[in-house]
């Protein structure tokens, strides 16, 4: 068992050691660790991404259209000073700090093209590769964490696209819901034969960086030492979901329930949630989780009220409620999106297409305001009736939370200023 | 010890492989002298100018490859005015080193094996270049390197249910092992009907049909790949930019609605239960000559076949010989390949050019048309009338592109163009250097086959190998949500790519020091450190090392007792470093 408290690493640990260890007993010295301990914690802001795979019907889940030729086969509940679906009881008594935006209106309803817009903030261009929010994030926050040893930026089955022109270094780091990092290790090979080797490859990755072959050569040796300051960090501990408490496990992922089977997506989903809270407390600020299955071009009601919702509502539920316990909630922003929403229209085999121009984002937590829905859609779901906003709206309201500046401006390598969030403005309502 | 591959894989690569007792060859010194020669060069041109400037162009200008194709002459004068028009100044050609190895990863897949560059490099006849592009495109390898390009164009890296991808590459290694003329592959594809491993064929569309659709992803996939046109967005309106309405796409969908997928299933008496079976693609017949499809504005209107505005009712309304409603598909199929510069044929041309030169003629390769204009569109329109003229024939296009003076340049950027020419930062490619690619997974993998004669100790069947790989390669696929069957991979460059080239298994093998491996018959067979040093240079990166690294070298056996163990961290620092993953 280390003494070394989570979120600090080895080299900070080490430093203070050196500074401290000999001048004060050892009792307090422990002491003067868990303090430090507890305000790494408390000031690390960080943003969960959850991700709904292909575009999840918002029409059923957040926004109900009860009355309408439109409105499907569930009833809306009270949730805060709004309404959503009656599958989602666990999260609606959490709307005490979720919110609905129910104008998104992002006009990009194939898979890819919205994929890459509501990661990023713009539409595809063939000029220019944007980076994905998640790399964004890391960017501005993960490079100013010293003592964060692994990537600032983890997708847990999702589907987190490319960091752009902020460079590899910012990828995101992918891993599946059991943690298992493969190949993470040197197989007990000691520590000088190790360095021996990284000093050879220096030089010859130098000697290729140097002879002007663009930024890729320069952007494989950055990724390589992010690789080689994961593989020696304590801090891999945060994806070892299995360490935590089988209640707690259960608690994500309704392990117990009797539906067994059906829940597995969502048991999924649950532990990659256990996972990124891990990850928070770790120091790592941007955490993406994938949820797939949304696509349902049929049978759109039995997949959710059987599969899709009870699992979400789930690990959603359960998520908010360990981030309260620990106090980190007022630190951690919520965001939850798809690639799109889906039509309004019911089609003929029960299910309802890609539909992008009046739907639904869930955003709470990071001492936003809580309970609200903003904006609104017409009765029959198929307009916005109230201001429509876009992904960078979100982003933007997200960046507020993270203490990240909506003024900031990115270089493309080009030289073509980008505004953070592609210039969104955050949600009056949900910020103040 | 692990096994890698078989017999196949033996033959396929260079017997000649096995290293020579004899001393080292002369080139090294050659190789060395003419790298000097650069450097100087390079050093003159910034202290004295135009002299050594307009010395180098002229070499550059004089450079054959030795082809004497003369539509090798049309696309340098293309490429040259593009130059021109946007003042960049071309770099100089590719040293015989850093081309072999990047010809040799384009065309088969895998860098060169040692044996090859020694000789290449000691090789003084002036035609050597075209030679070898001849040389490659009649290897094995090439039809195993572009079967795998395309099975991951046609079903993806990750094979989704009830598709068989040893139906697709069975089908795509015949059809490049005979050559067979692009359009005929096109319309094979286009039309294919029946059982997914008689007929590979079926796959591509198979894997379009993991949900019933109406064919509607059938058809955005079979124009953006085989047309180079995307249309997926005019499925529910018209499209933003192009001349793509949304009637167009229905009525190309039309051609789709015969579509049927049967999945078979068989009783496994060892399992006791029904397990699967093969997979069937059929013509419904009776299907409606015309489709339906809502409007934006609610209305719903019909579309009936029709390309590009050509009627085919009548057509489509006939018999096949058996009695059944004709295949629609092949209706459309012959279409897709008709006339003198078909869209099969330009979307062909600019996808291979890519594969080369790591971007197309348009960016994206498969967003062709007039909302999105070509950087080079005549050197396009011209490749695609002389693909067509040459019988869609997949292996002259690769020559003509290899033979280009833009493909022999070297892949180091030059003052005078790395600001100008740098896709990569958003510029439009002009093909004044040769632009980095990575290699994929597979050339990694054949890569560091042949890099480390994995397969001499192998016993394994082709079958067999294969297998191995294909579990290799899935750790790196990532599958998305949606039912589309998108994905996308982690080796991408990122952090999972280097955790498994530093520790995982792939390398660890390549590197071992067990008696019978490539270290250990190197040593054997090599007797002096210099030569050792330079062979396991030039075996990873087709070049010998500078006079640092091989002082680094030195020092580095000096230091260590143990010489194996030195040489093992010497070959992982070499097969680790970005010069090796780097096509260049």
């Amino acid at each position: 068992m280390s003494f070394i408290p989570a979120g600090m690493s080895r080299r900070h640990f080490m430093s203070h050691m050196a500074a401290t260890a000999a001048t004060i007993p050892a009792i307090q010295f422990m002491q003067h660790l868990q303090v430090h301990a507890e305000t790494v914690k408390k000031n690390q802001k960080a943003c969960i991404l959850m991700w709904m795979g292909g575009g999840p019907p918002t029409i059923d889940i957040w926004d109900l259209k009860p009355g309408s030729k439109n409105g499907g086969e569930f009833k809306p509940i009270k949730a805060g000073d709004t309404q959503i679906c009656e599958h989602m009881p666990k999260t609606a008594a959490h709307f005490d700090v979720l919110n609905v935006v129910r104008s998104m209106s992002t006009r990009e309803a194939d898979h890819g093209r919205g994929r890459y817009f509501m990661h990023t903030g713009y539409v595809p261009n063939p000029t220019v590769v944007h980076p994905t929010f998640g790399s964004v994030v890391s960017h501005e926050l993960g490079s100013k964490r010293k003592e964060l040893e692994i990537p600032s930026f983890v997708s847990i089955g999702g589907d987190p696209g490319s960091p752009g022109f902020l460079g590899m270094s910012n990828a995101a780091f992918v891993v599946n819901t059991q943690g298992r990092i493969q190949n993470a290790d040197t197989d007990g090979m000691d520590a000088g034969r190790f360095r021996q080797r990284l000093a050879m490859l220096g030089t010859i990755e130098d000697n290729f960086i140097s002879s002007k072959r663009g930024e890729a050569p320069q952007a494989h040796k950055d990724v390589y030492k992010k690789a080689i300051d994961l593989m020696t960090s304590k801090q891999m501990e945060a994806f070892k979901v299995d360490k935590e408490d089988p209640k707690t496990i259960d608690r994500y992922t309704n392990a117990g329930a009797p539906t067994g089977g059906m829940m597995r997506a969502g048991g999924e989903f649950g532990r990659g949630l256990l996972m990124a809270r891990r990850l928070v407390e770790a120091g790592v600020p941007f955490v993406e989780v994938g949820m797939g299955g949304w696509d349902l071009h049929a049978n759109v009601f039995n997949t959710l009220k059987d599969r899709n919702l009870p699992s979400m509502d789930t690990a959603i539920s359960a998520l908010v409620t360990d981030l309260k316990e620990r106090s980190m909630i007022k630190d951690v922003v919520l965001v939850w999106m798809g690639e799109f929403g889906r039509t309004p229209r019911i089609n003929q085999d029960v299910g309802r297409d890609h539909w992008a121009a009046s739907w639904s984002n869930m955003i709470g937590g990071g001492n936003l305001k809580g309970g609200l829905g903003v904006g609104a859609t017409d009765a029959d779901g198929l307009t916005c009736e109230t201001k429509p906003y876009l992904p960078g709206d979100i982003w933007a309201t997200a960046c507020h939370a993270l203490g990240i500046p909506t003024t900031t401006v990115h270089t493309s390598k080009r030289g073509r200023p980008m505004k953070i969030a592609n210039g969104g403005t955050p949600i009056p309502e949900l910020i103040g | 010890m692990r096994t890698w591959s078989g017999s196949r894989l033996v033959r396929w690569v260079a017997a000649s492989l096995a290293l020579a007792v004899s001393a080292s060859v002369a080139i090294t010194a050659e190789e060395s002298g003419s790298k000097d020669a650069k450097s100087k060069a390079v050093g003159a041109d910034a202290k004295a100018g135009s002299d050594a400037k307009s010395a180098g162009k002229k070499k550059r200008e004089e450079f054959t490859t030795g082809s004497s194709d003369v539509l090798i002459s049309f696309i340098n004068e293309q490429v040259r005015q593009g130059w021109t028009d946007n003042e960049i100044e071309p770099s100089e050609v590719a040293g015989d080193g850093e081309w072999i190895r990047r010809v040799y990863l384009d065309i088969v897949g895998h860098v060169p094996p040692m044996e090859e560059i020694e000789k290449f490099l000691a090789d003084k006849d002036k035609a050597k270049r075209s030679k070898l592009v001849d040389k490659l495109l009649d290897d094995p390898g090439y039809v195993r390197h572009w079967t795998n390009v395309w099975t991951n164009l046609t079903i993806g890296q990750d094979t989704p249910q009830r598709v068989s991808r040893k139906g697709m590459e069975k089908f795509l290694r015949e059809a490049f092992t005979k050559n067979r003329p692009w359009n005929d592959v096109v319309l094979d594809i286009v039309s294919a009907e029946g059982h997914f491993e008689e007929n590979g064929a079926v796959n591509f569309l198979l894997a379009q049909m993991v949900m019933p659709d109406d064919g509607v992803l059938a058809t955005a996939k079979t124009t953006r790949l085989f047309m180079g046109m995307q249309v997926q967005c005019t499925q529910c309106h018209n499209h933003p930019f192009n001349d793509w309405q949304q009637r167009q796409f229905w009525e190309f969908n039309n051609f789709f609605r015969q579509l049927q997928k049967e999945d078979h299933r068989k009783y496994d008496a060892k399992a006791g239960r029904m397990v699967d079976d093969y997979s069937e693609l059929k013509r419904r017949d009776g299907v409606a000559d015309h489709v339906t499809y809502e409007k934006r504005n609610g209305l719903i209107e019909a579309a009936y076949p029709r390309y590009f505005g050509k009627d085919v009712v009548d057509e489509v309304a006939q018999k096949d010989k058996d009695g059944w409603d004709v295949n629609r598909r092949e209706v459309l199929g012959k279409l897709m390949i008709d006339g003198e510069k078909s869209l099969v044929a330009l979307a062909m041309v600019n996808r291979m050019w890519s594969q080369f030169f790591g971007y197309g003629i348009t960016k994206p390769v498969d967003d062709m048309g007039p909302h999105n204009p070509a950087s080079h569109p005549d050197l396009l329109d011209r490749l695609g009338g002389e693909f067509v003229k040459s019988r869609y024939d997949v292996k002259q296009l690769v020559r003509w592109i290899c033979n280009s003076e833009a493909y022999n340049l070297t892949s180091q950027a030059s003052k005078a163009n790395e600001e100008k020419d740098n896709p990569a930062a958003g510029t439009s490619a002009m093909f004044s250097h040769v632009y980095l690619k990575s290699m994929s997974a597979e050339q990694l993998y054949d890569s560091l086959i042949v890099a480390t004669n994995a397969h001499k100790s192998g016993r394994s069947s082709f079958e067999q190998a294969e297998d191995k790989k294909r579990v290799w390669l899935r750790q790196f696929v990532i599958a998305f949500g949606t039912d589309e069957g998108d994905e996308s991979t982690t080796f991408n460059g990122s952090i999972p790519q280097a955790l498994m080239m530093m520790n995982g298994d792939l390398v660890k093998d390549a590197i071992s020091a067990q008696k019978g491996s490539f270290l250990n018959t190197i040593l054997a067979e090599t007797p002096k450190d210099p030569d050792r040093i330079r062979r396991l240079y030039l075996t990873a990166l087709g070049r010998t090392p500078n006079p640092k690294e091989a002082k680094g070298a030195q020092d580095l056996l000096r230091a260590n007792s143990d010489k194996l163990a030195a040489y093992q961290d010497m070959f992982w620092a070499l097969l680790n470093s970005n010069e090796f993953i780097f096509i260049h």
